[in-house]
């Protein structure tokens, strides 16, 4: 096992990692910016290095200085976390050529899935469906007309070098295709560096249902079931949980097994999730691989009881799984809200500040997972996410009767959060039955 | 390698710190096969009661000889110090480890006392195996050096304290 590493992340989840770290007696050295000088998790680490000003391309983002900090700290090993650098193929490259070994995947398997163009094609190869698209990127707007009237509209346009939900759009006729195409391919290159573009048909009304995998250097694979995500806003996911409230049993071994054969064929090693549309005939289609541990990863650890961040640094030290997959068991119901500091009432804008007032819900079922306290400031150099918010019952219903008291119970003042649209959602009656789908926080709020 | 020496030369500096501040003037540790001995050549306070620590006699102080203990910090050299807002701070720009000399049989760049231009180079700082030479950005006379050589430093951290002209 690793005596030290370093955290090359912020906020939330460095405190995540620090707290792994310190149950397998591992030293954690965190890195900061000056915007997080005075965050409280800093003194939580063994060590802090100041790694720059608060534009995060001078700091999370600046890799010369992040393997500056691992060598002076004398780290065997980087942690990314999620965003930043944490799919990032020249990073994980340097830290292999700096002998500091890199806690995701490795470098050839982050570069093929990280592609979303090959993980198609690999995907198609081991047999998993995937959406109806192009085979390749499309390099002209009547190549793209051609196959946008064969799929049938609505088709969506994607950043073949995207992730995170942005670089997409969604065209439903000739006209609006031809416009956007262009625009598409520049908003690429621009976010992602990266141009190309590749062509999906739309699924009406999906969920987004995603299955979390693991595997060692071996190639020995498991997964610890679903999630749904399918409560988002402009492609960012508010709420999450864990199962899929409509998947049948048959259905979830069939998605999960797509996932593992996924994992295996592309030689992948540590954490991984597959995602997937379900369409309402309950038929999955692969979208993608994020090559990374996810922000909503408590909601399967609830529900199968195991330390997803704990696995990820067991594996990057060499530990070969010896369990097996019917060992990995579900039971319960977990579910997620992502508490940002935005504006509902004002097309959800984000609102930093100085937080004067928080009073965090507690009592039985309930985990909250944040780096923020009274008297911290929210940045204008991150994202906005203060909090995540999980609550774990034995049901569902259980379930959204803690979440709901303990969103009530949330005190963040004077800063808006999304607490208020998050009481809203779990509340709605589509919800409450589980009748949602990607558009539904767009149609109903 | 050089970072397993960064590691144990902070371990000895901070056992140098827990010696004197529990007034320890020999210290041996035994960790399998390593093994540190450090000896003070100081003498304690005068006046305060002498804390006996565990398995440590406290002897008569020896005299001035050669201690094997590494050299302590640089004292910051502050006799002319003035009111600390006039003096101007020389950050650093880099992550890395700070060398007070181009090479290890050169003089420093610079001592407290040495005049200084906005060009003037004041150090090396090293990343990953680079040798940055960081320049003053400012003019006037060294008035404080608050790093030692082979320290590592991080983003922002005061190297100097310059006295403007």
């Amino acid at each position: 096992m690793f005596s030290r590493i370093l955290i090359a992340n912020r906020g939330e989840i460095a405190l995540r990692i620090i707290r792994a770290c310190h149950e397998l007696g591992i030293e954690a050295v965190a890195v900061y910016s000056e915007a997080d000088r005075d965050a409280p998790y800093l003194k939580l680490a063994d060590e802090a290095v100041c790694i720059g000003p608060a534009d995060p391309a001078e700091s999370y983002l600046n890799i010369p200085r992040i393997i500056s900090a691992a060598e002076i700290a004398d780290v065997e090993a980087i942690h990314p976390g999620y965003g930043f650098l944490a799919e990032n193929v020249e990073f994980a490259q340097i830290c292999r050529d700096c002998g500091i070994t890199f806690i995701g995947p490795p470098v050839e398997a982050m570069r093929l899935l990280g592609d979303k163009v090959r993980a198609r094609k690999l995907a198609r190869e081991v047999r998993v469906k995937v959406v109806p698209g192009s085979e390749g990127t499309i390099q002209n707007d009547s190549e793209a007309l051609k196959l946008a009237n064969k799929m049938r509209y609505p088709v969506m346009i994607k950043a073949a070098a995207g992730g995170g939900g942005r670089g997409m759009r969604v065209v439903h006729n000739d006209i609006s295709l031809r416009s956007a195409f262009g625009a598409a391919q520049a908003e690429a290159k621009a976010a992602f560096g990266d141009g190309s573009v590749y062509l999906e048909k739309f699924i009406v009304e999906p969920r987004h249902v995603e299955v979390q995998v693991m595997a060692d250097k071996e190639g020995n694979a498991l997964h610890f079931y679903e999630r749904d995500c399918s409560v988002q806003r402009r492609h960012q996911k508010m709420i999450e949980e864990s199962p899929c409230p409509i998947l049948d049993e048959d259905t979830r071994e069939e998605l999960c097994k797509a996932a593992l054969r996924i994992i295996k064929e592309a030689n992948y090693v540590n954490a991984a999730t597959v995602e997937f549309l379900l369409d309402k005939n309950k038929k999955f289609y692969f979208i993608e691989v994020n090559t990374r541990i996810q922000v909503e990863h408590p909601v399967t650890e609830m529900v199968t009881g195991h330390d997803l961040i704990k696995w990820q640094l067991k594996i990057a030290a060499g530990h070969i799984i010896k369990i097996r997959q019917k060992s990995i068991k579900h039971k319960g119901v977990a579910i997620e809200c992502r508490i940002n500091a935005e504006d509902h009432k004002n097309n959800f804008a984000p609102c930093p500040g100085k937080i004067t007032k928080y009073i965090p819900p507690g009592g039985p079922g309930v985990r909250v997972d944040t780096h923020v306290h009274q008297g911290w400031t929210v940045s204008t150099s991150y994202d906005s996410m203060i909090c995540k918010l999980i609550v774990y019952q034995r049901t569902r219903t259980e379930a959204i009767a803690t979440m709901k008291r303990a969103l009530r119970e949330f005190v963040i003042e004077p800063v808006k959060t999304t607490i208020p649209a998050c009481l809203d959602i779990i509340q709605h009656n589509l919800f409450v039955k589980g009748k949602i789908d990607t558009g539904f926080v767009e149609r109903n709020f | 390698m050089a970072e397993k020496k960064k590691s144990d030369l902070k371990k000895i500096k901070e056992l140098i710190e827990i010696m004197k501040k529990n007034d320890l003037v020999e210290v041996e540790i035994k960790h399998g096969d390593d093994k540190i001995f450090l000896k003070r050549s100081q003498a304690p306070p005068t006046g305060t009661s002498v804390p006996t620590a565990a398995q440590n006699t406290m002897a008569v102080p020896a005299g001035p000889n050669a201690s094997q203990a590494p050299t302590t910090e640089a004292e910051p050299a502050v006799s002319q110090l003035h009111a600390e807002e006039n003096l101007v701070e020389i950050k650093s720009p880099l992550v890395g480890t700070f060398y007070a000399a181009p090479s290890p049989d050169s003089d420093p760049c610079v001592e407290v006392g040495s005049q200084v231009e906005p060009q003037t180079v004041v150090c090396i700082i090293e990343a990953m195996k680079v040798m940055n030479e960081i320049k003053a950005e400012t003019g006037g006379t060294i008035a404080e050096i608050l790093v030692e050589n082979g320290q590592a430093v991080e983003y922002g951290q005061v190297l100097f304290k310059v006295k403007p002209d």
